[in-house]
């Protein structure tokens, strides 16, 4: 067996990093001031994992009997996992709605999901692949429902079980479908196998299937009727969480098994039209959305639907594409949800109305929803832009043109309910309290959360280098 | 190519971004306007060396080129040519003539209000100096942001409507304009305008990304079926919104067809251009007649922007000499005109409070200065002689003529309609009774100074348009003979495949063209 400690410093980094978590929780009262330095510690995992991805190049990248490949693709996602860990530790540090012998718990599963992110973007082997992602979902299903005096959070939280252990069945039962066909579950093998109709129907079912478990994560039509709900259900801060990092695990396993894809097949066909009915079909439902977590929630079911345009463009173009607009989405996801988090001092699900005038209360904030806001539309000059635009040439250049024109015509819907947000805080009035004041918002945390609309910002005027960082990782997978 | 080696065209975009971000600092209100101001005369200031534009050549001036993302092999690459520069000057003229005109119209939010006028100066300097086709983008785009704010936040009553039907139109319109920006990359592999234009492209192409381009600026001039949304943001946004919108935004679609559409798309562009002129002169008689019958005076100069943005559309799309010269000297002529008049119809809101034309009678006894200036740029808009709407209407008219006398024929009723609907305005501004402005103050110095300027360009394009032209000319010369080759180029090749004899026939094409 091959092992390289220096490639896997990142999971060692949050494997020890849970361990102390799992030190507080059984230990006394008195070490949970401790977690004060979670965000930090979460925070040095990013500088960790920029080192490992120095280093991916120097090394035989297989490890554990060629299940695990360490390589610029995963080190570029735990980069990313580590960001967004970070940032959602810092935005559930004083989390309302959440009582104080809760918190190492609920941060020890927050690490642990982050974890089987992590792993899964290393997996190149399918049962690897799922223990991974059970992983990570077992640790949200614990996650969702804590929320106090909330009966909607164990109903989302029971929800998201039981739909989730449906999709897990179905993909094991695909697993079983491939092994029994190809002989075989490593993705190296499997690329040089043959998938058609004609001569293995029942591998086709079968990686449709195990496709089903990471359509579920990533909330692809018609798997996304969750998404909606567990956001509305579960606390601000889960649900920042849960809408974004799963959705880069579920990517970087799509970008590793859309090598199996060839733009003639069947199933990539099917791809692309499960990507444009779920841009269509997110955008429309966004529409009527009152509710700002449902809202966002329909708006990720559409933009799993761009991400796929890279996938099913299935070249190194398209996957860099892919990877890069994850990222962007990460950081554009996690603005909103800070200025959401921002806002509901009381932990309550925010209403549109209760963004209005929220330029007076606190412009910083209105600012970055703003940023955030035009930056999931698609509008330059964000990062949103650029990441769509990278994806639609991606999906021109292998031939789908159909996608790329309901892709754009997309925006022109989106648009109405993003510029919502922004008309609601910059056009409307701001409640006033008894004395005629404006309330502000108490806690605005501009600094952090002003740092993720500058990111924002400047990877949509400059997204040079993390895109450069994004091919890299693209084109390792197809030569 | 004059190279100077300051970077002038990316001062003059980057400088009020740079700019916007001090407003940040500042608490006082006065402070503010000051400030904006000074950045508005520094930049005018910066705008100084593009005056050494070579009026020999047509090629593309001031030439900047960076890369930006070479994975895309996307570049940093901006430039002015004879089409381009003038808009840039009246971009940079207006910025501080918008901080003027707003300096008692705007009482609240006043930090914001400036920040939002900053960002769009530079966006659309970006727009008519972008040499790369996602550059153009962004900025054709990212200019949409603060103008809705300056329509949503400091708009009338109904200005929530009205900045929701101008975002969801423009941006739905423009949509399918990323499409077509990434059907040439994928084409070609390059988003570089200037080496655009040198690809052919097959005619099927040509026709769907002509469509797709047509749309966004069609909607952004706006043409006949298009136009809703103006009037609807004109009479909601505040003054310097509505000069800008005008002056500016409009032009932007114009800009579009000359600097796209006809050196990427000729043969589609010559398809369509009896569509085109069509939806021009219906834009012409529609918008004119519409205006006859308002009594509101912004919307009254909205629609009159429909019909004078309908010529410089006809004028490009008869594809004559004098045609396109006489659109680009329009689109300049309208910005200056119709700007003006924003700024005067502002000027009178905040006496009388009131756009209603009856609220506004009898001026000319008690605001004769007021009266004078109102005079000039509403005779200046109908294209009297001696202003400098005569110069671009009469070009227009010359070149449509030349292309065809009945469409000729079509358009006379269009230029008596402005007349008409100008000159019932100024009439009842001037001696309508009973008039309620006897405890009206006249023009104050502020504004006879940001009316002023103006008036001189009125003046001096009108009488003295030679070097305007000039400027255009080559430009213009080379964009036509560009269209001619590439026109006759493309049936030539669809009649006879191969490739060796339409490369001989090249040079003798362009011989009998100029």
């Amino acid at each position: 067996m091959i092992f390289h400690i220096e490639l896997f410093i990142p999971e060692l980094y949050l494997l020890a990093l849970i361990g102390g978590l799992f030190v507080l929780t059984v230990g006394p009262q008195a070490w949970w001031r401790f977690l004060r330095h979670l965000p930090l510690a979460a925070g040095i995992g990013i500088g960790v994992a920029a080192v490992s991805l120095q280093f991916s190049g120097q090394f035989p990248s297989l490890m554990f009997y060629g299940a695990y490949q360490v390589d610029g693709l995963s080190q570029f996602f735990k980069l990313a996992i580590f960001l967004g860990l970070a940032v959602t530790c810092l935005n559930a540090m004083n989390q309302p709605g959440l009582s104080e012998e809760k918190r190492p718990d609920y941060f020890l599963f927050l690490c642990l999901s982050a974890l089987g992110l992590m792993l899964l973007s290393s997996a190149v082997e399918l049962v690897t692949i799922f223990l991974a992602l059970e992983l990570a979902s077992y640790s949200l299903y614990a996650l969702i429902p804590l929320r106090s005096r909330e009966p909607a959070a164990a109903e989302a939280g029971i929800k998201y079980i039981l739909f989730g252990a449906v999709v897990t069945a179905l993909a094991m039962y695909g697993l079983s479908y491939i092994l029994g066909v190809q002989h075989t579950t490593y993705l190296a093998e499997l690329v040089t196998r043959t998938w058609s109709w004609s001569e293995t129907p029942a591998a086709l079912i079968g990686i449709a299937l195990f496709l089903g478990a990471l359509f579920y994560k990533l909330a692809l039509f018609p798997l996304h009727f969750w998404c909606p709900d567990v956001y509305q259900g579960a606390s601000n801060e889960t649900a920042a969480f849960v809408a974004t990092l799963p959705k880069l695990g579920a990517v970087v396993v799509l970008v590793r098994l859309s090598t199996l894809l060839d733009p003639s097949m069947e199933v990539t066909l099917l791809l692309a039209v499960l990507a444009a009915v779920s841009m269509t079909f997110g955008n429309l439902s966004a529409l009527v959305q009152t509710d700002l977590k449902r809202l966002l929630g329909y708006s990720s079911v559409s933009h799993a639907g761009y991400v796929m345009l890279g996938i099913v463009a299935a070249t190194p173009a398209g996957l860099s594409a892919a990877a890069f607009y994850a990222v962007v989405y990460l950081l554009m996801n996690l603005a909103c949800f800070w200025v959401i988090c921002r806002l509901a001092t009381d932990g309550r699900n925010l209403k549109l109305d209760d963004l209005n005038g929220l330029y007076q209360r606190s412009p910083g904030l209105a600012l970055v929803l703003a940023v955030s806001a035009f930056a999931l539309v698609g509008l330059p000059p964000t990062a949103g832009f650029m990441g769509k635009l990278f994806l639609l040439n991606s999906a021109w250049m292998a031939g789908y043109h159909w996608l790329v024109i309901i892709a754009v015509l997309n925006s022109a819907i989106a648009i109405y309910y993003y510029l919502n947000l922004v008309r609601h805080a910059y056009t409307r009035e701001a409640p006033v309290t008894a004395t005629g004041k404006v309330q502000p918002v108490p806690n605005p945390g501009l600094l952090w959360g002003g740092l993720l609309a500058a990111a924002v910002l400047w990877i949509g005027v400059a997204p040079g280098t993390i895109f450069s960082m994004a091919k890299v990782a693209g084109a390792a997978l197809l030569p | 190519m004059t190279e100077t080696g300051f970077p002038v065209l990316s001062a003059l975009i980057f400088f009020p971004l740079l700019a916007a971000i001090g407003l940040f600092f500042l608490r006082d209100e006065r402070t503010i306007r000051l400030y904006t101001l000074a950045v508005g005369l520094i930049e005018m200031g910066l705008a100084a060396p593009l005056f050494r534009f070579d009026l020999s050549t047509a090629a593309f001036q001031f030439v900047e080129i960076m890369p930006w993302v070479p994975a895309w092999n996307m570049n940093y690459h901006v430039g002015v040519d004879g089409i381009s520069i003038l808009m840039i000057f009246l971009t940079v003229l207006l910025l501080p003539l918008c901080v003027l005109c707003s300096w008692t119209y705007i009482g609240k939010r006043v930090k914001e209000f400036h920040f939002c006028l900053l960002l769009m100066i530079g966006a659309c300097v970006g727009i008519f100096s972008a040499l790369d086709f996602v550059l153009f983008y962004i900025f054709w785009e990212a200019m949409l942001i603060p103008m809705f704010l300056l329509i949503a936040v400091w708009g009338g009553p109904n200005k929530r409507y009205a900045s929701l039907k101008f975002f969801i139109y423009t941006l739905a319109g423009s949509t399918l304009f990323l499409a077509a920006i990434v059907a040439f990359f994928v084409n070609t592999g390059t988003f570089s305008i200037p080496e655009l234009m040198t690809h052919e492209y097959a005619f099927n192409f040509q026709f769907w990304t002509f469509l797709a381009m047509a749309l966004a600026f069609a909607i952004k001039v706006p043409m006949f079926p298009f136009h809703t949304w103006l009037p609807a943001a004109h009479v909601e946004a505040p003054t310097a919104g509505s000069v800008l919108l005008a002056s500016i935004l409009l032009k932007m679609g114009t800009y579009g067809f000359l600097r796209f559409c006809l050196p990427l798309t000729p043969a589609a562009s010559e398809y369509f251009a009896p569509l085109m002129i069509t939806i021009s002169i219906i834009s012409i008689l529609y918008g004119g007649a519409i205006a006859l019958g308002q009594r509101d005076m912004k919307k009254l100069i909205a629609y009159s922007s429909v019909a004078h943005m309908g010529f410089v559309t006809l004028g490009i799309f008869v594809f004559t000499l004098r045609g396109v010269e006489g659109a680009i000297m329009q689109m300049i002529n309208h910005g200056i005109t119709t700007g003006a008049l924003f700024m005067l119809v502002g000027a009178i809101y905040e006496r009388s409070h009131s756009r209603e034309i009856t609220d506004n009678l009898g001026l000319g006894k008690y605001l004769p200065a007021y009266m004078f200036f109102f005079g000039l740029f509403a005779i200046a808009s109908f294209g009297f002689p001696g202003t400098n709407g005569f110069v671009s209407e009469a070009l227009v008219l010359i070149g449509v003529f030349e292309a065809n006398y009945l469409l000729g024929a079509l358009t006379i009723p269009g230029v008596m309609l402005a007349a008409a609907y100008m000159l019932r305005l100024g009439l009842k501004l001037a001696w309508g009774q009973p008039s309620q402005a006897m405890t009206w103050a006249d023009l104050t110095p502020r504004e006879w100074v940001y009316l002023a300027p103006l008036a001189a360009l009125v003046l001096y394009l009108g009488l003295m348009p030679a070097l305007a032209l000039q400027t255009i000319n080559p430009s213009v010369v080379h964009l036509l003979n560009q269209y001619e080759t590439r026109r006759t180029l493309h049936l030539e090749s669809s009649l006879q495949p191969e490739p060796p004899a339409h490369i001989a026939q090249l040079p003798a094409t362009r011989g009998t063209d100029q």
